[in-house]
């Protein structure tokens, strides 16, 4: 008895461990979002201004979206890079539908559901065809997505949407913005998602070991076309954000969004390998990157500095994570 | 030479190539007869020499199983550098211009080529870091300014547009690099040590290579040719903006995967790229002939890197599964 409890204990071990750095990531992660707060009160002594402070996840909210869905695909090793180009195309089919005398809600409808379909098509190629990398075919599909924005309203930009779209992302409830009602409404049902249901559990073990997650009985490529049309979702929820930001939507609007997606998640603790992290990093790791580029834009720097410090970002935490598992394994195999 | 002699020569994606090159040149002939004319052919190799010498780089990274999505950003960084260089010391020589955007160049590669070898960083994570990181730097290098054309020394620009020998200098520059990579992809030890990296790391290390440093050469490679086109290429379109060359990196993978170049590494030929790089090369000098809308590309581009390598899937399985029922027998 008490042996089969040791071996039991043992059992759990390495699990209980993977949790434990886990929580030490999202500390750190904490910390680090206090530390940008901070920098960013000194730079501008209004921020610290309970409306400058609650108004500013307007200008940034809309990129987290797509990262909670983000976090599903890179969660199971794989990658979507067309991100950007499906909120240019499910944007472009909103305003189009719109244009052509469809009622309003129903063309939201329209641009959700095409934003499922992009995602639906990727998904099914990168099943069908997984020789090749995630990268390769999500690098075609994002010109082609794009290319069919272009094809459908050239350089037009369509605008002119019913005045209550405009409060997506302008609008209070209850003195809190929408969109940051919005996004705490989608960050808990994401969570619920990952660490609660079947399927969460599911896609983290494809993540972990494909050929495991296969003999126990588990159907890859249904959780892998779900997550993609989960993305293709959020990303087209992150379009209508962004529109009803700007009132108008062109084709080139979304142009690299999938780097600030990827590095959120990738910052938020999500291995580039697979099969680990969890929510709660990815949600804090948005509002730190949301917040970097909140308070460099309050610095006045230019929008090309702040892509390059994101793609520092995204490059030191991909370090950190592969040390990180790098000493998971060597304690493991102690 | 007997009929499998002459089966290991020819590779069945270069012979569909052919055939698509030629199809597609008589196609367009037929609605437009200004295409097959001495003067739009050396158009098109003019035009697409600067592909062709980016798809080599492309090609040595992708055979170690890698990629690079910072290609288009390397060449304007280089190419920046280079133009600012013109600018603000106009009594430079030109070597040292020129110089400069290498070494530039090379130095993008080098810290990439790092971040995946040493750091273990997934290729494709990595460069698209580097991608927005060196963009951001060539704002930063050209102070949000352009460099156009009456800042630079006409000697410079006569680099892309003056001939030798009667051949455009930049398809000379591509036509010699080409010779040096089929010496060096078939014969040369580094050259072949790619392929072994690629095809099976686990075995390359036990064979004794050491495989950060050849990932390490790998994407210095790449680096140094996209410095040098970085150079080039202002001094063809004789102006260096921020936003050069920006998504550039599609049309270069595009032609590295339609020129038979597997995605898994290990395998893929100098000739397969040239033949993938021409077929781009002619498809962008024919929409204009043809009165195709601009807005076209992008879909267009897409579509063929999808079909090219859905294409290249379905004959790896085809060409594994008569080996299989080969060993079977």
């Amino acid at each position: 008895m008490q042996g089969e409890l040791s071996d039991m204990r043992q059992l759990f071990k390495p699990n209980q461990k993977v949790k434990s750095l886990l929580v030490r990531w999202e500390s750190l992660l904490v910390f680090i979002l206090i530390a940008v707060l901070v920098i960013n009160s000194f730079m501008s002594p209004n921020f610290l201004n309970w409306n400058t402070f609650i108004n500013a996840p307007m200008s940034f909210m809309d990129k987290s979206f797509m990262a909670l869905g983000m976090a599903l695909v890179l969660m199971l090793g794989l990658i979507d890079i067309s991100v950007g180009s499906i909120v240019a195309l499910s944007g472009t089919a909103m305003g189009l539908a719109y244009h052509a005398g469809l009622p309003f809600s129903l063309a939201l409808i329209l641009s959700l559901l095409v934003g499922a379909l992009c995602g639906f098509i990727n998904g099914l190629l990168v099943t069908r065809f997984d020789e090749a990398p995630p990268m390769i075919i999500t690098l075609a599909t994002m010109s082609l997505y794009r290319g069919i924005a272009y094809i459908l309203i050239e350089n037009e930009s369509l605008g002119e949407f019913p005045t209550w779209f405009a409060e997506l992302g302008w609008g209070k409830v209850a003195g809190i913005p929408i969109i940051l009602w919005a996004f705490i409404i989608f960050a808990l049902i994401f969570w619920w998602l990952l660490h609660k249901t079947a399927y969460g559990r599911e896609i983290r073990s494809i993540g972990f070991n494909k050929k495991a997650s296969f003999y126990s009985g588990i159907n890859a490529n249904k959780n892998i076309i779900l997550s993609y049309i989960i993305l293709g979702t959020m990303s087209a929820i992150t379009g209508l954000f962004l529109i009803s930001r700007m009132s108008s939507v062109r084709a080139d609007i979304a142009v690299g969004y999938e780097l600030e997606a990827i590095a959120m998640v990738v910052l938020g603790g999500v291995s580039t390998g697979g099969g680990i992290g969890s929510i709660v990093g990815v949600i804090i790791s948005t509002f730190i990157i949301g917040f970097v580029r909140y308070g460099l834009g309050l610095a006045n720097a230019s929008s090309q500095l702040i892509t390059l410090i994101i793609g520092v970002l995204l490059i030191v935490a991909v370090i950190i994570d592969e040390q990180r598992n790098k000493n998971n394994t060597l304690t493991e195999e102690e | 030479m007997d009929l499998k002699q002459l089966k290991s020569k020819i590779d069945i994606k270069e012979a569909v190539l052919i055939v698509l090159i030629i199809l597609g040149a008589l196609f367009i002939q037929y609605n437009n007869s200004n295409f097959l004319t001495w003067h739009n052919i050396a158009d098109v190799l003019k035009n697409t020499s600067l592909l062709a010498i980016l798809a080599l780089g492309m090609m040595t990274v992708m055979l170690t199983g890698g990629i690079d999505l910072s290609v288009g950003s390397t060449v304007a960084l280089s190419g920046m550098t280079s133009a600012v260089l013109l600018r603000d010391f106009p009594d430079l020589p030109l070597f040292v211009v020129i110089f400069a955007g290498l070494v530039v160049g090379l130095l993008s590669g080098l810290v990439l080529g790092t971040l995946v070898g040493k750091c273990g960083m997934i290729p494709t994570i990595a460069s698209l870091g580097m991608r927005y990181i060196l963009r951001g730097l060539t704002y930063l290098v050209g102070d949000n300014k352009w460099v156009s054309a009456h800042e630079m020394t006409p000697e410079f620009k006569a680099l892309a547009t003056d001939t030798t020998f009667g051949i455009n200098n930049l398809v000379l520059v591509a036509i010699v690099i080409y010779i040096i990579a089929l010496y060096f992809f078939n014969y040369n030890r580094t050259g072949r040590s790619f392929y072994a990296v690629g095809s099976n790391p686990l075995a390359a290390k036990i064979t004794g290579l050491n495989i950060n440093k050849t990932l390490l050469k790998a994407y210095a490679i790449n680096g140094l040719l996209s410095g040098l086109v970085g150079v080039l290429w202002i001094s063809r379109y004789a102006s260096a903006q921020g936003d050069t060359a920006s998504g550039y990196e599609m049309n270069v993978i595009a032609a590295a995967v339609l020129g038979g170049i597997s995605l898994l590494g290990g395998a893929g030929r100098v000739t397969g790229l040239f033949l993938g790089v021409l077929v781009l090369g002619i498809l962008d000098n024919a929409l204009p002939l043809l009165n195709a809308s601009v807005y076209w590309e992008d879909f267009i581009t897409g579509a063929i890197i999808l079909v090219a390598v859905v294409l290249n899937i379905l004959i790896n399985r085809r060409e594994k599964k008569l080996e299989d029922a080969r060993r079977i027998i």
